[in-house]
């Protein structure tokens, strides 16, 4: 009975713990790192409460793909960080003091917060006790909230041509195969037939005439 | 020593708080500013999924799974975004992002 308040007071103390780390470390790498040991400890507290799917879903796609993309791009951009951090100190106190009235009130609302009695009774869909947590999710996901479904999918489609979009670029200077102008050479383009004076050699100037 | 739904709620509130603070102390680098609005999502999945585990409603999951969806997207596109912004100024700094005054 002692052992899920155990792991529980084991996730989230890690958990929350990382996350300070990540905002205060001055290497946004460590950042990175310690955001997805963040994300495990959420996902271990999503399987203590019974979501297992959730939790599963939490390692893949934010420690497989959002926190893989940022390592990506903060090894790919060259940034001298230490110039980034230098008003830290001097928002800390402003920060803090919002921080600080934040939790407080958020602390007092879910401390002093009662459930109506009624509001047990108005679930939407109760979740089956007979089958697992990933059946019952997909029961109403692929049947009640298709539409939620679709539309997160546009929402994906919609981010990942907005990135290509944003982040696609073509250089001037890299030369690229054109296949019509391959086709459309000539003997005549491509050679010319020159008589070279013996001991004067071929000019560059003559050269450069015929190749362009 | 039962764990309810207001230990959760506590965790969330925590993980909230620490990603506000986050935007507030990394005001120049924007990188660890798009990894304090995951953390401020994680703390509302966390919140969906703990209402959703003790009310008995699965519904809270599938809302989980949306916030996910949209994390993973903004994620994506704020990531594309400075990208395109670290090639056109050679810097990160956010602080002059309104050089145009616009």
């Amino acid at each position: 009975m002692i052992l899920p308040a155990l792991f529980f007071y084991l996730f989230a103390g890690v958990c929350v713990a990382s996350a300070v780390m990540v905002i205060v470390s001055r290497n946004p790498v460590h950042s990175v790192l310690y955001l997805i040991l963040a994300f495990v400890n959420a996902s271990g507290l999503f399987v203590l409460m019974g979501a297992e799917f959730l939790g599963m879903m939490l390692i893949v796609v934010y420690v497989g793909a959002v926190a893989v993309l940022f390592l990506f791009v903060i090894m790919m951009l060259d940034v001298d960080f230490t110039e980034l951090r230098e008003g830290f100190l001097e928002y800390l106190p402003i920060g803090l003091v919002i921080g600080g009235i934040f939790l407080a009130e958020l602390l007092l609302v879910a401390g002093g917060w009662v459930m109506k009695p009624e509001t047990a009774k108005q679930i939407t869909a109760a979740i089956p006790t007979n089958v697992s947590n990933t059946e019952a999710l997909g029961l109403v996901l692929y049947t009640k909230y298709i539409h939620y479904f679709q539309i997160a999918g546009m929402v994906l489609l919609v981010a990942m041509i907005g990135a290509i979009v944003l982040t696609l670029r073509h250089k001037a200077k890299v030369k690229r195969q054109d296949i019509n102008v391959q086709n459309a050479r000539t003997p005549e383009l491509a050679m010319a037939v020159r008589k070279v004076a013996s001991g004067q050699g071929l000019q560059d100037s003559d050269a450069a005439e015929w190749v362009k | 020593m039962t764990i309810g739904l207001g230990h959760y709620l506590a965790v969330a509130a925590t993980l909230f708080t620490i990603g506000i603070l986050g935007i507030f102390l990394n005001r120049k680098n924007i990188i660890v500013i798009l990894m304090s609005i995951e953390l401020i999502l994680l703390a509302v999945n966390i919140n969906l999924v703990a209402f959703s585990t003790f009310l008995g409603d699965i519904v809270g999951q599938v809302f989980a799974l949306l916030v996910l969806t949209v994390a993973a997207a903004e994620a994506a596109i704020g990531l594309a975004v400075l990208v395109v912004y670290f090639r056109n100024r050679g810097s990160i700094a956010v602080e002059d992002v309104n050089l145009m005054k616009g």
